[in-house]
């Protein structure tokens, strides 16, 4: 049913249909890096260059330290002095500032009396996220007054904190072997939701169909090219992470590598799935863009799989790239042991092997 | 003579019939295929699901250890704080190298110990610090949450056992405007009509050119009385429809499904929609008449429109906190103002000011688009 020969022919044609133009060359491997540059710069869990309004009613010595504080503070681009609740609150509407700080009259007064000097913070909503990491910035401004203040009291928090495997908590450490996955499934779900269904705009894949060839053949023929670029643009974007980005590579790359190329391969089983269901490329590329985001969302990569809705989570665990996060992420950061890659290779393997064959059932199924 | 400079006059007039037909087949066409179908009315739907559901930022069931080392009351009484939390899923050990490998695998993201001789460091009075928390620092931002909620719990267990922290000598009580309970979905909602638009707008649209051009239609098409702008209107306008009916849909759900609260006009919401499609089309069409084929139309939208949409609007990830380049960039990204300005007709109301800003800049940028893609259209051509 399979022969060599053939495949080999098909094999060729099939790298030929997606490489042989040098725009589409081109398309396959500069976006995908390019992107993975960019975005590891831009995704990033800090707040910098903000600027905040400042409204101080009060004349003494501790608003004024504060202030102090605020205008050396690394992540304030600006501060804005306002003297009134209502322009206060103008610079918040118009989103000019992220926060403004209303020091009230008996700031000091409060403080020299042994009580907390109060500080009332409005915070921009509409930016929920940053806002908050403003407020734990600010909250520790306010920790370092209050220790200038009252020297005495200068206690260390009552919490000791280590985090592993990223000391530091650098947001890029996680955001790029999470995008390494994500970008090379975007690639592969594109190239081979494509493949069946240009033939089939064209009308060349009713050539396909009387020719000798068999439809396993023609499932294998499609998924080799896919699975190679994809392969070597994970590679190539772990190699980036490693040598370009500097970060740690604690597991074993003859782990990641067979994990890559089983994920790749379970990507290129939806993708030939989607393409087989396709009348017109446009459907194929809607159909794999309608799942390649969901699966994107639940993967886990946004947020931990476990604080989802209990459905979501049983559905997470029939997306590819759940699996492999937890490899690829594992794998940089933790030194993942080979009994845990193996906990989520078999879910790829079961995946790949189930999408396949329901790629070949289903051009079966359209032939006759 | 004459003949030529009349066939002229009537290819470059405007002719409303004539749109209106080349508006009725592109409209069939969009409307026949299911595909336009799952963009336009599915997508969206899980889309905004997903938004409120899986990737809400309100991290739930941390799955935290506790160690207790310490045979004391006390540790027992602070190990059952823990476990009554109702943001973490608690387990219980007594050797914290059994939870370690738990960190590895990614069953615990952290664990708190409290150790053998917490009731001294209790006596203490914070001279020293009472617990350690372990995180798994593999995921930051999980691992910011276990260390903030195991600081919070510790602070009201200690102060319900009358142990007071001195009194801080500067407090901030801070406000949240326009999305006081802080629910993320709220944020995240509006910013995800943005995306569901780009997609219409910018992604449908290459598509739909770009499958004209792949199979020469496009050249048959313009040799018919109907002139570009006719053509071009005539294909634009049912996905302009259709973005701004998702828009509706989109908006519908927002507010009466998943309790997003629209403090704005609905006049207003529509014509922010309005404005950021003619970007989003521009984009689309550029995209098309550079790539003339399917397969790198579709991959010049998802890297130029979709996935810039995501990143770089301002939607998940704080435009101020990225480096210089790339927040140059981020002022050709349409979804950009887009974002903002829905953020605003929602959570917060119609606020002029911001909108006008939004718009011009929308506005600008397709201008621009549409330019190149004149200029790209009349060079396939010759």
């Amino acid at each position: 049913m399979i022969n060599l020969i053939r495949l080999r022919a098909q094999f060729i044609k099939e790298v030929l249909s997606i490489l042989r133009d040098p725009r589409s060359r081109m398309v396959v491997f500069v976006p995908p890096i390019m992107q993975l540059m960019i975005f590891a710069f831009a995704a990033t869990m800090e707040v910098r260059n903000v600027n905040l309004a400042v409204y101080n009613q009060d004349t003494g010595r501790w608003s004024h330290e504060f202030l102090q504080q605020l205008d050396s503070a690394g992540f304030i681009h600006e501060v804005l002095p306002v003297h009134s609740q209502q322009e206060l609150e103008e610079l918040i509407n118009h989103s000019r500032v992220i926060a403004a700080v209303n020091i009230p009259v008996d700031f000091s007064r409060q403080i020299h009396a042994g009580q907390s000097g109060q500080v009332q913070v409005l915070v921009d909503g509409r930016r929920s996220n940053a806002g908050q990491i403003t407020m734990s910035y600010l909250s520790s401004i306010a920790t370092q007054v209050g220790a200038q203040i009252r020297p005495e009291e200068d206690l260390p928090t009552p919490v000791l904190v280590r985090h592993w495997f990223n000391p530091n908590l650098i947001y890029r450490w996680y955001i790029v072997p999470g995008l390494t996955g994500i970008l090379a499934l975007f690639s592969a779900l594109l190239i081979t939701s494509l493949s069946i269904a240009r033939e089939r705009e064209l009308g060349t894949f009713d050539q396909l169909l009387v020719s000798p060839t068999s439809t396993a053949e023609i499932i294998i023929s499609k998924s080799l090219p896919a699975l190679a670029i994809g392969t070597i643009l994970g590679l190539f974007m772990a190699g980036a992470a490693v040598f370009f980005f500097g970060i740690p590579f604690t597991g074993s790359l003859a782990l990641l590598l067979p994990s890559l190329m089983l994920f790749i391969l379970s990507v290129v089983g939806i993708g030939l799935m989607v393409s087989a269901f396709s009348m017109t490329q446009q459907q194929a590329i809607l159909g794999a863009f309608a799942i390649g985001v969901p699966s994107v969302l639940m993967s886990g990569f946004a947020t931990p799989v476990e604080s989802m809705p209990i459905f979501l989570q049983w559905l997470a665990q029939a997306i590819p790239l759940t699996h492999f996060l937890i490899i690829v992420e594992g794998s940089f950061l933790k030194a993942i042991p080979a009994r845990e890659v193996l906990n989520h290779v078999w879910p790829l393997g079961l995946i790949a092997l189930s999408t396949l064959s329901l790629a070949v059932f289903f051009v079966r199924g359209r032939l006759q | 003579m004459k003949t030529p400079k009349q066939t002229s006059a009537a290819v470059k007039s405007f002719d409303i019939k004539r749109l209106k037909a080349l508006v009725y087949k592109e409209t069939l066409q969009a409307w026949r295929d299911p595909s336009t179908l799952l963009i336009a009315f599915i997508l969206p739907v899980v889309l905004l699901f997903l938004f409120a559901y899986a990737v809400s930022l309100d991290v739930q069931h941390v799955r935290m250890g506790v160690v207790v080392e310490s045979p004391s009351a006390a540790a027992q009484d602070l190990a059952h704080a823990f476990a009554k939390t109702r943001f973490l899923d608690v387990q219980f050990a007594h050797d914290r190298r059994e939870l370690a490998d738990q960190l590895v695998t990614g069953a615990l993201r952290g664990y708190v110990v409290i150790p053998q001789d917490f009731e001294q460091r209790l006596t203490l009075q914070g001279k020293e610090p009472l617990v350690q928390v372990i995180t798994d620092g593999s995921f930051p931002n999980t691992a910011n949450y276990v260390h903030s909620y195991s600081q919070g719990v510790l602070q009201v267990w200690s102060q319900a056992q009358g142990f007071d922290l001195p009194v801080p000598a500067v407090v901030l009580e801070p406000r949240y405007w326009f999305n006081p309970e802080l629910e993320s979905r709220r944020a995240l909602i509006p910013g995800a009509i943005a995306i569901v638009m780009t997609i219409i707008g910018t992604m449908l649209t290459a598509l739909v050119v770009a499958r004209e051009w792949e199979r020469g239609t496009m050249e048959a098409v313009m040799s018919t009385p109907a002139s570009v702008a006719e053509i071009l209107m005539g294909k634009l306008f049912p996905y302009f429809i259709l973005g701004m009916l998702a828009t509706l849909g989109a908006a519908a759900l927002a507010v009466f499904v998943f309790d997003v609260p629209l403090r704005g006009s609905l006049g207003a919401l529509l014509l922010l929609s309005a404005v950021f499609m003619v970007p989003a089309l521009g984009q689309g069409l550029l995209i098309s008449s550079l790539a003339r084929n399917q397969f790198l139309a579709a991959q010049i939208a998802l890297f130029t429109g979709f996935l810039p949409s995501f990143m770089l609007s301002g939607f998940l990830y704080e435009i101020s906190a990225m480096p210089a380049p790339i927040r140059a960039i981020t002022h050709v990204i349409p979804a950009r103002y887009f974002v903002e300005a829905l953020k605003t007709v929602f959570l917060a109301g119609d606020i002029w000011p911001v909108f006008l800003r939004n718009l011009v800049a929308m506005a600008g940028i397709g201008v621009l688009f549409f330019i190149l893609a004149k200029k790209a259209t009349k060079k396939n051509l010759q």
